[in-house]
């Protein structure tokens, strides 16, 4: 660990020298407040004044949909061409926090190649952020980091205090060191410190993370999950932009007039009616609540047991995406007992009115 | 095949093995049986499984599935597995011939705890389809007699003609090793000779167990379980002496795809085999 400095007219000017045989990930304004990270052909796209992005950085290393290998009957051809040597740039702590979780998912008992190869390829260069109505990361404490990123440029108005948090990121300095300035005056640290009690305090949102596996266990059978899932539109949206989600499927596509197959997995949701069905019609997660207690009791309550901490990273995203407001806030205070004022609670009401 | 394809094959766990149907026939009207070689002999001899482990067995242009695996690993080189024909996959399956090629990996899961069940008295209780996986135990226990205590099957159908194995079951009432019951819930041949009702029926038929010294294991249509455990328990074995192998939908059998998870659990890793006590408050159970 290093933490040097960097003049902000000379962010860019770095970005586009080690950027330069690496495609470049970024955050874009897609709409209104909306971003999403893009691979960055013209750099005025890029656009670090946002909060989230729509859909997380997990896509970069797992698109939505990915050949896996193409299949004869005799022998099989793999695709790795979603592979490639990328930069992720202006990334934040909790989607950081989101990688760090998928990494050890999908490297544990047996590796999964599409996502190790991937990843092993991408550079994480972070940016701090700051917190809006809906951030929960100082609940989940994903607020601030302490690995998985290369380098995290520190915001600090004038100029930029930069992490090197790794060999890599610091080989990505050696590419321009003369953009860079190694000695931090007592002033620079101050306002550092002075930004960090700044930034605790403009946290508005909050939950209780640590009462959530007793709450899950002692109402599973809460009346609570039935209004839930009579509002639950089963549209997949919450996993779809959920940093830690990563079920998928896996179809078998024939190729017409050859004797082949193309076997392409795309994401899935646990929310969606035919996840859990198997051979033959049977179904184990017919209901709606049924499936959203899946959902929640994955997070809150397994992830805690397996390893000490649950699988939210506190983005919002969910706050910010489901159209009848269940998201982990309003489930998680309602777990709580508090009366929570959501469309998903006021449903009767206003449906019947 | 060039150099990086090869070893990008070689650690990915999603790539099947091409594997030769070497006999099939049918069990019963819907059900088939199969005999598998992998196609490259070095691999048909190494494939190393445990009874009650399954394996990914995909048809190229239907897609693939995972299918408890029916035979022991005491006699090596040949795979069977005995499927129903309810889906795409299996459908397909269906239409293949003997020397056709599927595509075969694993094997996964836990499989049966063989090495805590050494010495004890084993008590099999399958229903239905429930042959498929615990066939593997039995024919274990069977090829390895020494290892176990008594060795107990009580197998039900709904039919004669819908009993799986039935020959085998048969010929294997002649050992005096084995105590073997068998049950069908109607008999519309007017020549069947054993009991008539569900495989419950079967339990008061049993010698007197030592509950302490049993492990059970069970398998069959979600129906069963229900009426089952609750024969075991009152039998007073251990409910961490109860063994079940279950069910799920799975896209990867390596716990990645997220399919088969249950509360905490992911199927294909933790389980397929269970024991009563670790299911016991999971309510989506079966």
């Amino acid at each position: 660990m290093r933490i040097i400095k960097l003049e902000k007219k000379n962010l860019f000017p770095f970005l586009k020298i080690v950027s330069e045989d690496a495609d470049l990930w970024a955050p874009v304004r897609k709409y209104k407040d909306r971003h999403v990270f893009s691979l960055i052909e013209d750099f005025s796209q890029i656009d670090l004044r946002y909060t989230r992005t729509i859909i997380p950085p997990r896509k970069i290393m797992l698109p939505s949909s990915l050949d896996m290998y193409t299949a004869t009957e005799k022998r099989y051809d793999v695709n790795f061409s979603h592979v490639s040597k990328k930069i992720l740039f202006g990334i934040h702590p909790c989607d950081i926090h989101g990688l760090l979780i998928m990494d050890r998912f999908y490297s544990q008992i047996f590796d999964d190649p599409y996502y190790s190869q991937a990843r092993a390829d991408t550079l994480i260069l972070a940016h701090s952020c700051w917190p809006d109505e809906y951030c929960l990361c100082k609940s989940t404490h994903t607020h601030i980091v302490e690995e998985g990123y290369d380098l995290f440029f520190t915001d600090l108005e004038d100029y930029y205090l930069v992490w090197i948090g790794s060999s890599q990121g610091d080989d990505l300095i050696r590419a321009k060191p003369e953009f860079f300035d190694e000695n931090l005056t007592d002033k620079d640290i101050q306002s550092f410190m002075d930004w960090g009690e700044r930034r605790d305090k403009a946290f508005q949102t909050e939950i209780n993370f640590a009462a959530m596996p007793d709450l899950m266990e002692l109402k599973y059978t809460h009346p609570l999950w039935e209004k839930l899932g009579t509002a639950c539109l089963a549209c997949g949206s919450c996993t779809n932009v959920c940093p830690t989600c990563n079920c998928y499927n896996v179809t078998d596509n024939p190729v017409l007039n050859e004797e082949k197959s193309i076997i392409t997995r795309q994401w899935d949701a646990c929310t969606l009616e035919s996840y859990s069905e198997v051979a033959g019609g049977e179904n184990f997660r017919e209901k709606r609540s049924d499936r959203l207690k899946l959902w929640y009791t994955h997070k809150l309550q397994a992830y805690v047991s397996k390893y000490g901490k649950p699988a939210c990273v506190g983005c919002g995203r969910c706050l910010v995406t489901c159209p009848v407001d269940i998201n982990v806030k309003t489930v998680g205070d309602a777990l709580e007992g508090k009366d929570v004022d959501a469309f998903w609670n006021r449903l009767s009401r206003e449906v019947t009115k | 095949m060039n150099e990086a394809n090869k070893s990008l094959i070689l650690n990915n766990p999603f790539i099947p093995e091409p594997a030769r149907i070497v006999r099939t026939y049918y069990l019963t009207e819907d059900v088939k049986f199969f005999q598998v070689r992998i196609a490259k002999m070095e691999k048909a001899l190494s494939f190393d499984y445990r009874p009650g482990q399954f394996a990914m067995i995909s048809v190229l242009g239907a897609g693939e599935a995972p299918f408890s695996i029916s035979s022991t690993p005491s006699r090596p080189g040949l795979l069977e597995f005995c499927i129903r024909k309810t889906g795409v996959v299996t459908n397909a399956i269906f239409r293949l011939k003997e020397n056709d090629l599927i595509g075969l990996r694993g094997p996964y899961g836990n499989g049966f705890p063989i090495e805590k069940m050494i010495n004890k008295d084993v008590l099999i209780v399958m229903g239905g389809l429930g042959a498929a996986p615990l066939r593997s135990v039995l024919l274990y226990s069977l090829d390895n007699r020494d290892l176990f205590g008594r060795v107990i099957l009580l197998h039900g159908a709904k039919r004669p003609a819908e009993m799986i194995f039935r020959e085998e079951f048969f010929s294997l009432k002649d050992r005096d090793d084995l105590e073997c019951l068998l049950a069908v819930d109607g008999d519309d041949t007017g020549e069947w000779k054993e009991k008539i009702g569900v495989v419950t029926t079967l339990f008061p038929h049993l010698k007197e167990i030592e509950p302490s010294n049993t492990y059970a294991i069970v398998c069959g249509p979600p129906v069963m379980y229900k009426f089952v455990l609750k024969e075991l328990v009152n039998l007073d074995i251990p409910k961490h002496q109860i063994l079940m192998t279950l069910e799920r939908r799975m896209k990867c059998g390596v716990g990645k795809c997220g399919h088969c998870a249950i509360d905490y659990i992911y199927t294909c890793l933790d389980g397929p085999v269970f024991t009563y006590w670790n299911v016991i408050h999971m309510r989506e159970l079966i």
